[in-house]
């Protein structure tokens, strides 16, 4: 029973807020426009080191490094985009996963660890005065102390920072939601069956996928960001291994439904939590004693449900089976 | 009669490797008719409706459009003038409802621009204007009872006729179909000839391709003959047809087969695709 508490409250958390804020930007370029990013982890990136660096290193004010971190994430879209969104779809995919592993590279290296910090990452630490998230926390209007919400208990800080998230991120659902009901919605889905048609039909079709990339990277980057300001910035945390969860998150909501991105991470979360709390509770029974490192299998649980899925919803919770059983003919 | 041409190539040349797969020295497609372009397998027809609609570049030649030179120019901005095609392999958008596939053929639409699409009072009007057209139209093609369908669902001939109307959709000035009959059945072959009359008649000029000289004959006012990548002939469709060069033309690609045999070949084979498709 705690452990299915504690489970839900992970919904709560900002991290799952900024997966399912991550799994949104995702979905407009996968889900509604077809285009292959796999290096959704780069745009991750950008935003969180772009804000961070400003905030921390630069001194700047926090609606300016937000800037800084949305213009990154463009010129980073813009990079990717204009060489290849002429070309055939793979050669996006090939792009983005080679330039999402120079981002964090290049994060990583000593280089540049004057500003990045290198493989150290930046620091959060209000005691130090080093804090990126420092302008959030004073802005929390509650109290300190705990708040009680039926069996849970946050924090001050935690409710404030669930709140702060989880709005964020139904603002952007709402505002990807107008946007995929508009014409220019209905362009861009058109472009994931079947570009050539939408070319014969007069639409600039490289215009639309470039558009689509930025928005989607743009909303990745404001991802990035939530996902560091309750901990640190770490190089490692932009792996590939994040793509690859966030489409995860995706295939289980429902690629290009409006709300199945959102759930997708909720599930996600909540599944790698209860796990946590399975495994924990094995190992002090000691029913796990064979294995050495327990903590592995947490995404064990979480894959399995992932198969379960495919084979008895393809399509992901939200989606339309219907449209699946078209992709083979 | 006085000439005032839609698209006037002059040529216009494509190779791949070694091969000429278009050579077309000199082309005109009077405006307000229905050009039929025929020719064997392998003539050269898509790939110069490729290289007229931008879809594909050209190794030389200039053509123009409505008075305007269109040459190299990307195929989103010829559509843009009015010259819209169609696909010989039809492209209809599978997931998305047949109403979708001829809303997003509508021109004009100032919600599809990011600027404008957040905010629906600009584009409202528009929208419900092309959901009018696109149900007349969809009637007209005998598509009306699928409007809320999946695309995907749709066989082979009730796809072709979607592009053609979504094609229309697009207001073009000159429509261009690459074989808008081939796995259409017989009935629904007759209406679309019936479609592209009533075509010419609003005045839109139509240039389409077709293998069966009996369709050809009874809707085209002109007809343009290519082998072998060049325009062998054109004329009166009465007098080319009855060409020998135009038989030979045909025949010359398959020189031990006689034509009608093709011909009702690849009826048959497209009647029994059609069918397949339909009851599958
Ligand atoms: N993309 C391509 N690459 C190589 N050869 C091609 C290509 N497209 C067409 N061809 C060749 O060009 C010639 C003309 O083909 P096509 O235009 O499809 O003829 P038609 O439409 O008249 O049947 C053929 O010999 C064909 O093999
Ligand atoms: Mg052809």
């Amino acid at each position: 029973m705690d452990i299915l508490l504690t489970s839900l409250q992970q919904i709560m958390s900002p991290v799952t807020a900024a997966y399912a804020l991550a799994a949104i930007g995702l979905n407009l370029h996968f889900g509604f426009t077809g285009l292959l990013n796999f290096g959704h982890a780069g745009f991750l990136a950008i935003g969180a080191y772009g804000f961070a660096i400003s905030v921390a290193v630069l001194d700047l004010p926090v609606v300016v490094a937000l800037l800084v971190a949305v213009a990154l994430a463009v010129l980073f879209a813009l990079l990717i985009g204009i060489p290849t969104l002429r070309l055939r779809a793979d050669y996006l995919a090939i792009v983005t996963i080679a330039a999402s592993e120079i981002i964090r590279f290049t994060v990583n290296s000593s280089v540049l660890a004057g500003l990045t910090g290198g493989a150290q990452g930046i620091n959060n630490n209000e005691a130090m005065g080093n804090s990126y998230s420092q302008a959030f926390k004073d802005a929390n209007p509650f109290d300190a102390g705990r708040v009680e919400i039926g069996p849970w208990v946050f924090t001050a800080t935690q409710l404030w920072a669930a709140i702060l998230t989880w709005v964020v991120v139904a603002v952007v659902a709402a505002l990807v939601w107008a946007l995929m009901r508009s014409p220019w919605g209905l362009v861009l889905k058109g472009i994931r069956e079947d570009e050539h048609a939408l070319t014969s039909l007069g639409k600039n079709v490289r215009l639309y996928k470039t558009q689509s990339l930025i928005i989607g990277g743009v909303i990745g980057a404001l991802a990035g960001i939530m996902l560091v300001l309750p901990s640190t910035v770490a190089p490692g945390d932009f792996n590939s291994r994040l793509t690859f969860n966030l489409f995860t998150v995706l295939l289980l909501g429902g690629a290009a439904t409006i709300l199945g991105p959102v759930l997708g991470a909720i599930v996600f979360w909540v599944l790698l939590q209860a796990s946590d709390g399975l495994i924990q509770l094995g190992e002090r029974g000691g029913w796990l004693g064979g294995f050495a490192d327990a903590s592995q299998l947490r995404f064990t649980l979480v894959g399995i449900v992932l198969v379960v899925l495919i084979v008895f919803r393809p399509q992901g919770m939200l989606g339309d089976r219907k449209e699946l059983a078209f992709d083979d003919k | 009669m006085t000439s005032d041409p839609v698209l006037v190539a002059e040529r216009v040349v494509r190779g791949f490797g070694g091969v000429r797969a278009v050579d077309v020295e000199h082309l005109t497609v009077e405006r307000g008719t229905i050009t039929a372009l025929i020719g064997p397998n392998g003539a050269g027809k898509t790939t110069l409706f490729n290289v007229l609609t931008g879809f594909d570049r050209a190794d030389g030649g200039r053509w123009s459009f409505d008075g305007t030179d269109v040459t190299g120019l990307p195929a989103h901005r010829i559509a843009r003038l009015g010259m819209v095609r169609t696909f010989q392999l039809t492209r209809v958008l599978g997931r998305l409802t047949v109403l979708e596939n001829m809303l997003v053929g509508a021109r004009h639409q100032p919600g599809e621009t990011l600027r404008r699409a957040l905010v629906p009072a600009l584009w409202k009007g528009k929208r419900a204007a092309d959901v009018d057209r696109a149900r007349e139209l969809l009637d007209r093609f005998a598509l009306g009872a699928k409007a809320g369908d999946h695309a995907a669902s749709l066989s082979g001939g009730q796809r072709k006729l979607l592009e053609m109307a979504r094609a229309l959709m697009n207001e073009p000035t000159l429509v261009m179909l690459d074989e808008p009959m081939a796995g259409v059945n017989p009935a629904l072959a007759r209406s679309l000839l019936d479609h592209i009359t009533a075509l010419r008649d609003e005045g839109r000029t139509v240039l389409f391709v077709e293998h069966d000289l009996h369709l050809v004959k009874s809707v085209s006012d002109r007809v343009v003959v290519m082998a072998q990548g060049a325009v062998v002939t054109e004329g009166a469709p009465d007098t080319v047809l009855r060409d020998p060069a135009v038989v030979d033309a045909y025949l010359g690609a398959h020189h031990d087969t006689d034509l009608r045999e093709i011909i009702a070949r690849e009826t048959a084979r497209e009647t029994a695709g059609e069918t397949a498709e339909e009851t599958g």
